[in-house]
């Protein structure tokens, strides 16, 4: 069972005079302390777990950030940032005596530099927003996270969000040159730029991915990149799984790296073909979408090479796209996995691990074992090109035990991919979903370690506490150093 | 001069260990290629890690490859040919701008540094390609970060912190990178005779088109000269070359419609295979290109700046990579103090690195981009947290840090 820090009664009691303090930064209808007001804001995409805020804040100015940041660093005020709530981990989950910072005003584009290809954006702007304004230009934002249409700029800084097109094009921390941003303390902060290097310790490098832990982001620039000439793309089943995963590590191994490999499994290829229609090889024991995109004559040849390998590791059904309609149609299903799930099943919870690809058979076998323990079923969806899998666990909430069982599932699938080389989380973050875990992963000098970062930006843990780290340490008691003073031998080391 | 020199990782905790009882700060180095770069380090003790090396994993069909720190690149490189795979972040090798033997240097040097080469703007800088490591840091704890897979985002992203630390946090004992497929082809489209202005628009619109240019660079005619490509050393004229990379049919298709781009007054040349090769190996190196003896300033900015940076410094030499983004330029070792602040006001917006300068001169300027205060703030709690006795490398890179 999740376990949030306790709450400060003291702040609690002074609920009202917190809530006038913030009105006095954010005037009108920026503070909202009403119990319907609030509701929304309770969970995040990680809907199992609600809380609703001590007040929700929407500043709409980086001044009004820094004030408010001021301000509860001054009171000892907890603070979780949110963006558009669609994490898929937990990481906005309010805390009960923790004001909530919606970021949702912040929703301009900024500046657009084609000549430097960049954008400078708020961070209420969404993923999709973005390519949006630069289309026009032929230009796009590479990040695609499947929530793109909702997920915001700030949100994917914070979790360093992937997608299915991350092996060629990377990752959000790959995408990004710059933030304004705002510590705990109300400093405001800005790194990198419309420069590609910047310098000292790589700060910006730090803070994409920490899941709102170290700053609230309230600017982002980002690279935009020109549209790709055109994307081919192949739907191919196998007979098993193995020859599936072959495929991909050919495909790779040839030197081939496709805009983006899709897997699915068999509950998955048919959750998705009876919801979206996609034609999907309904015999198939694994499907391979594999898209090639970039310049025509390089897609042609490339296309066909995929094919030829596809047949070498025994594909039973191979169909290349001839046109922009048909590769559309290979993604229908696959885009819409998450609601095809959703229909064969009251409930369900995506998870998100990485394993060394090679691996895959072999944790799709196991993780279907697991769920056998567990008495629930699982469907799979990933990206193969990277080992990112996506195991959807089905559940019922509403009978007695399920939701336990998905979460005691969903753990030991994690820990399985940790087992095997892998890692906790690929693109979701680690959040309070995965927050217990990251002891399987990580040892405590380890996880010491990250802290340290944490004490250098955050000393007292206000920002979005109880998210990532299992244990919460005091940054002053973890500043000691357990080393002897004096000489110490080291009869091993080697000295000249 | 004493010298710790462990063998393994237990024995690079001890070491740092020691270093943390005795009070005394240490000069860490792997081959000794770099030592040149950054601020003179104050120290009668030097880490010497070029016995932690070897245990090479390399998976092809995984991109990653992990080994030990110390290990020197050429072996990596020549591993990585033999499957056709590649650092995509193309290495420079610097070791003989400080008077090293070309080749030298290790992976955890190259990361330590974070240095990037000319394929920068399609594929990023050696931070984007750095995957996990473990360490000791400061605090003689032996710690890891990040991990062993392409893509991976549990926790803090500490290999970014560690890429460019300069060896003031931790001491790298194995690394892991991500590694790609190396291109069949490489071409490079030249065109001669373009004002640096004139340059930098038509390397937008090479970078800005559908065509994946991967080298982005601009050399004026002096520069042009010290080449041993053929078609460039003998331009007699600016030259601006834009490189595309992949199979031998995309190639020639995207060499002809970069060509056709170009506008009508500049002379156009292609560079094929080996040619393409040798010239972004120079543009990569730095050494051919500009004088042997000069101080070296590394430049990055936003591109539409390059020019007027180059403007506001006329007897220097230089030349632009990354579209404009990466402007090398070289002057008299003497006239460093006196033009750093011209340099970094005509920059704008950016990070300037004195490369390559006297102790005298590295002394008299920031070797770094002097940082703003909450991000000096930020850095100096950084250091304190991994390294709160100062031992690693104190100095090297900002005073107190």
């Amino acid at each position: 069972m999740l376990v949030m820090p306790a709450p400060d009664r003291g702040i609690l009691a002074r609920r009202e005079s917190i809530v006038a303090a913030l009105r006095a930064i954010v005037p009108g209808d920026g503070v909202i302390d009403s119990e319907i007001g609030r509701r929304p804001f309770e969970c995040d995409g990680l809907a199992m777990y609600r809380q609703l805020p001590m007040v929700v804040v929407l500043p709409s100015t980086v001044e009004q950030v820094a004030a408010i940041l001021k301000y509860c660093h001054a009171e000892g005020i907890k603070v979780v940032p949110r963006g558009a709530g669609t994490g898929l981990s937990g990481g906005a989950l309010p805390l009960e005596d923790g004001v909530l910072l919606g970021m949702s005003k912040f929703n301009k584009v900024l500046e657009i530099d084609y000549t430097n290809r960049c954008a400078r954006v708020q961070p209420g702007v969404t993923n999709l927003g973005i390519s949006n304004a630069v289309a026009h230009a032929g230009f796009y934002y590479a990040p695609d996270p499947s929530s793109q249409i909702a997920c915001t700029i700030g949100g994917n800084v914070a979790e360093n969000s992937g997608g299915v097109h991350c092996l060629k094009y990377g990752l959000t921390t790959n995408n990004v040159l710059g933030v304004e941003m705002v510590t705990m303390d109300g400093t405001v902060v800005r790194l990198g730029g419309k420069h590609m290097d910047a310098g000292g310790y790589d700060l910006l490098g730090l803070v994409v991915g920490s899941e709102g832990l170290l700053g609230v982001v309230t600017e982002v620039t980002v690279r935009i990149l020109r549209k790709p000439q055109t994307a081919r793309g192949a739907l191919i089943g196998f007979p098993t799984v193995e020859d599936g995963g072959n495929c991909v590590a050919q495909i790779i191994a040839e030197g081939i790296i496709p805009g983006g490999i899709e897997m699915m499994d068999k509950p998955a290829i048919h959750a998705a073909e009876a919801f979206a229609k996609a034609g999907y090889p309904l015999d198939a024991q694994s499907l391979l979408i594999v898209e090639l995109d970039g310049p025509q004559a390089e897609c042609d040849e490339l296309i066909a090479t995929v094919g030829r390998i596809a047949k070498e590791n025994n594909a039973t059904s191979i169909r290349i796209s001839e046109n922009e309609e048909e590769r559309l149609r290979f993604w229908a299903g696959r885009k819409s996995a998450f609601p095809a799930v959703g229909r064969i099943s009251p409930d369900y919870v995506c998870m998100d691990g990485t394993v060394p690809r090679k691996k895959l058979a072999e944790v799709l076998t196991r993780i279907g074992q697991l769920g056998d323990k567990h008495g629930l079923r699982v469907a799979n969806v990933f990206h193969a090109g990277d080992g990112n899998l996506h195991p959807l666990i089905l559940f019922d909430a509403n009978k007695d035990g399920e939701l336990a069982a998905a979460e005691a599932l969903g753990a030991d699938i994690l820990r399985l991919c940790v087992e095997v080389g892998g890692v906790l989380t690929g693109e979701h973050g680690v959040g309070i979903e995965k927050r217990d875990l990251m002891p399987s992963m990580f040892d405590e000098t380890d996880l010491a370690h990250q802290l340290r970062v944490k004490c250098a930006f955050d000393p007292e843990g206000l920002l979005n506490p109880g998210k990532v780290f299992p244990q919460l340490h005091r940054c002053a008691e973890m500043g000691r150093m357990h080393v002897q003073r004096g000489a110490i031998p080291f009869p091993d080391l080697p000295r000249f | 001069m004493e010298v710790f020199k462990p063998t393994n990782a237990a024995q690079l905790k001890d070491a740092i260990a020691a270093c943390v009882s005795n009070e005394r700060a240490v000069d860490v180095r792997g081959l000794g290629t770099k030592s040149g770069l950054g601020r003179p380090v104050a120290s009668s003790l030097v880490l010497d890690t070029s016995a932690l090396k070897g245990g090479i994993d390399y998976q092809p069909e995984e991109l990653v490859l992990s080994c030990g720190a110390a290990t020197p690149m050429r072996d990596i490189l020549l591993l990585l040919e033999q499957r056709a795979q590649m650092l995509a972040f193309e290495p420079p090798d610097l070791a003989p701008l400080y008077g090293g033997e070309v080749g030298g240097g290790t992976i955890g040097g190259a990361l330590a540094a974070n240095l990037g080469g000319p394929r920068r703007v399609k594929i990023g800088s050696a931070r984007d390609h750095f995957l996990g490591f473990s360490a000791v840091s400061g605090r003689a704890e032996a710690f890891k970060g990040g991990g062993k897979v392409v893509k991976n985002v549990t926790g803090y992203d500490l290999p970014k912190l560690m890429a460019g630390s300069m060896g003031t946090l931790a001491v790298f004992d194995t690394v892991t990178v991500k590694v790609m497929p190396a291109p069949p082809k490489s071409r490079t489209v030249l065109a001669f005779g373009l004002t640096p202005d004139e340059a930098v628009a038509v390397l937008a619109d090479a970078l800005n088109s559908p065509w994946e240019v991967s080298g982005a660079a601009y050399l004026p005619a002096a520069t042009a000269a010290h080449s041993a490509v053929d078609h460039v050393k003998n331009a007699g004229a600016s030259v601006t070359a834009i490189r595309v990379e992949g199979t031998s049919v995309s190639v020639t298709a995207r060499c002809e419609a970069l060509r056709n781009a170009l506008p009508d007054k500049a002379g156009q040349e292609e560079l094929h295979s080996m040619r393409s090769k040798i010239f972004w190996e120079e543009v990569r190196d730095v050494r051919a290109l500009l004088p042997a003896d000069a101080a070296l300033w590394r430049v990055s900015l936003a591109a539409t700046k390059a020019p007027d940076l180059a403007a506001a410094l006329p007897d220097s030499a230089y030349y632009f990579d990354w579209g404009g983004g990466l402007v090398w330029l070289a002057m008299a070792d003497a006239k460093v103090a006196a033009y750093a602040e011209a340099l970094r006001g005509a920059m704008g917006q950016g990070h300037a690195t004195l490369m390559r300068a006297s102790d005298a001169a590295r002394k008299a300027v920031p070797v770094f981009e002097p940082l703003s205060a909450p991000v000096m703030a930020l850095t100096r709690g950084l250091k304190t947290q991994f390294d709160p006795s100062g031992i690693l490398n104190p100095g090297r890179m900002y005073e107190g840090v």
